[in-house]
């Protein structure tokens, strides 16, 4: 009944990200402030993490307590989040230079919300569940309104918080009437008495409930109302920080609650996932095409994604969570790339946001043109991207598991997506112009983007990598 | 047995009753006191389902620290234009009206119908569940680990709080 060196040790990626963000703030504090070292310390904190991650990948077990998961599932989540954290961080240093609002408590942040999404992957009970979103959440608050003297990162971070707090409020009211009814917040025990909860009307209502905290997590239909205002006013690395790893973490909270503990197949709360992720395929992708300034298309095509992985949801099945766990690495790798590149172009007011700015870039940085291409291509689900393999493991799952009407949809959906994403690559590519990145890139933010890149063509043409991984992950 | 049922239903009454007072009202600091009522008939709710632990954290958290905050809110923004609250009837009301009232019919019905097969707890248990120090006990040990999450959780509120809160922004 106590916490032992062994669970700290097993528990090594969470657990040396925390004292890495402990000691990187007392770094901060020091006199002189070394925002460098910060910056270093919370790249070689990411560093060890993911590696500390992928050395636990093969062994799964349950620490303190019974009250998170390690290795595996948690392993795989941790490296996609460390990753994401990773490239926030390189992107960020030169985009908060040149607003000359480089703080090292920026990088602190996002380790301390790297930590809340780590425990969101590996909780093994609704209260561990319920503080890693938080936690993740009121450092993202945090984030959105970093550059406090622009006033549409300020009215985005309120909206975020606000939204946010009742979001939260959906999710304590669902984990107490799971509780109540079941008896306890283990998820391991209340996947044991699942056939007989899933009678009962009260439990149905407590996960209704949850379904609508997460939905708002992943920014899904209809509780998606934050996510292009809060897109646009965050600073963008923000915003690839908040798109890539605070969704990939809220769905592994998904995840870990409808598919590995409830058996929600044939239930009611499998037709109200199917419907959320078909409002927000629809939805995301037509209103993505009205929209002139990429980071709020971007907004609406994450709450396009979101629809296409809840499909995997609805499936509740092993298939839809392999599909969603490659989904989730290929879509952190390709928005994070696109992101990162949109906020080389973007000026310090706001400016050079839309499609038409983008005129000519390719004649001007050819590989920065290349790469934002293989991004776009990847969004739109075009093989041999890694994009389009995600797409095609969650809509297989889907039709496996009797929803074909909502793989149609995905499908139909998608063709719409292409027109969007394609038209910035046209833009670049067919148009004149001389749009170009006015600022020098750091060789090494260059480097990072390069190699996301080439991952993302990786991943597309090796899909097995990371589906091979997924499917030995055990189930609760 | 009858001396529980008088404290319960005059504090079920008192607590509905200033529930409503508090959201009819006009003026928000005494809407605001009427909640702290409100909070107060809650915690004897607690303590007569033996609830002692909740029912002195709902009066130290809610009807101490929340609601001082709830006034300084409400007097540092001055509201002088409460009467904005009687705004004419909009179709957008309307149907958030008849959302929410849709939504608690729903709720009624439940609570209603769907309370068969919960978990069972007799009151020796009941009885022992809500003291400090079980409570402690159970902190301290079963969920060691997320006492010691909530502590980073405060870490990283404290510090967003400083940085947003800060008078310079550097």
């Amino acid at each position: 009944m106590e916490i032992t060196i062994s669970d700290l040790w097993q528990s090594a990626p969470m657990v040396s990200l925390t004292l890495t963000g402990l000691v990187a703030l007392l770094v901060e504090s020091m006199k002189g402030g070394r925002t460098t070292a910060v910056y270093g310390l919370s790249l070689a904190g990411c560093a060890l993490a993911f590696v500390f991650s992928l050395w636990s990948l093969g062994s799964e077990v349950i620490v303190f307590n019974g009250m998170i998961l390690q290795g595996g599932y948690a392993s795989y989540f941790s490296m996609v989040f460390t990753s994401s954290a990773f490239f926030t961080i390189v992107l960020s240093r030169p985009y908060m230079q040149r607003l000359h609002r480089e703080q090292g408590v920026l990088y602190i942040l996002i380790l301390f919300a790297t930590v809340g999404m780590m425990l969101m992957a590996s909780a093994m009970d609704l209260i561990i569940l319920f503080l890693g979103i938080e936690l993740m959440s009121v450092c993202l608050y945090v984030l959105t309104g970093f550059v406090r003297t622009k006033v549409t990162s300020n009215e985005s971070a309120v909206k975020y918080f606000l939204l946010g707090a009742f979001a939260t409020g959906f999710l304590l009211y669902g984990i107490a009437l799971v509780y109540g009814t079941a008896g306890t917040t283990n998820l391991k025990l209340i996947s044991q008495s699942f056939a007989q909860l899933s009678g009962n009307s009260l439990f149905l209502m407590g996960a209704g409930l949850l379904v609508i905290a997460f939905s708002f997590k992943v920014a899904a239909v209809p509780f998606h109302m934050w996510a292009p205002d809060v897109y646009e006013g965050a600073p963008t690395p923000v915003t690839a920080f908040m798109s890539t790893g605070a969704k990939a973490a809220a769905f592994a909270a998904f995840v870990t609650v409808f598919i590995r503990t409830f058996a929600i197949t044939g239930t009611p709360i499998s037709e109200v996932v199917a419907f959320i992720a078909a409002a927000s395929m629809i939805l995301g992708n037509v209103t993505a095409i009205a929209q002139s300034n990429l980071k709020r298309m971007l907004a609406y095509s994450s709450i396009a994604h979101a629809g296409y992985m809840l499909s995997g949801i609805a499936a509740g099945s092993a298939e839809g969570e392999t599909g969603i766990l490659f989904y989730l690495a290929a879509y952190t790798l390709m928005n994070m790339g696109a992101f990162g590149i949109i906020s080389w172009v973007e000026q310090q007011d706001d400016t050079k946001l839309t499609f038409d700015d983008y005129a000519g870039f390719s004649a001007q940085r050819p590989v920065v043109a290349a790469m934002l291409s293989v991004f776009m291509f990847s969004l739109a689900g075009i093989p041999p991207f890694a994009g389009f393999f995600g797409k095609y493991y969650v809509f297989l799952a889907a039709v496996k598991a009797d929803l074909v009407w909502l793989a149609v949809i995905g499908v139909l959906t998608s063709v719409i997506s292409v027109y969007y994403y394609l038209r910035l690559v046209m833009v670049m590519y067919f148009r004149d112009g001389n749009a170009t990145i006015e600022e020098r890139v750091p060789g090494f933010a260059f480097a990072v983007i390069g190699v996301i890149a080439a991952l993302v063509i990786l991943l597309g043409l090796y899909p097995s990598l990371v589906v091979d991984i997924s499917k030995t992950f055990f189930k609760l | 047995m009858i001396l529980e049922s008088i404290v319960f239903y005059s504090l079920a009454v008192a607590s509905v009753g200033s529930a409503l007072l508090m959201v009819t009202r006009r003026n928000p600091v005494i809407a605001a006191l009427y909640l702290i009522l409100n909070f107060f008939c809650l915690a004897g709710l607690y303590l007569t389902l033996q609830a002692q632990f909740i029912a002195v954290i709902h009066i130290l958290v809610y009807a101490g620290a929340i609601m001082v905050l709830f006034l300084f809110v409400i007097m540092l923004l001055n509201l002088g234009d409460e009467r904005k609250l009687s705004d004419a009837i909009s179709p957008r009301k309307i149907i958030a009206g008849g959302l929410s009232l849709a939504l608690l019919l729903e709720l009624l019905s439940i609570f209603v119908t769907g309370t068969e097969g919960l978990p069972e707890y007799n009151a020796d248990q009941a009885l022992q569940v809500g003291t400090v120090e079980y409570i402690g006990k159970q902190l301290f040990t079963k969920f060691l680990f997320p006492f010691e999450v909530t502590s980073i959780l405060l870490l990283a509120a404290i510090i967003g709080a400083i940085l947003l809160a800060k008078k310079k922004p550097d």
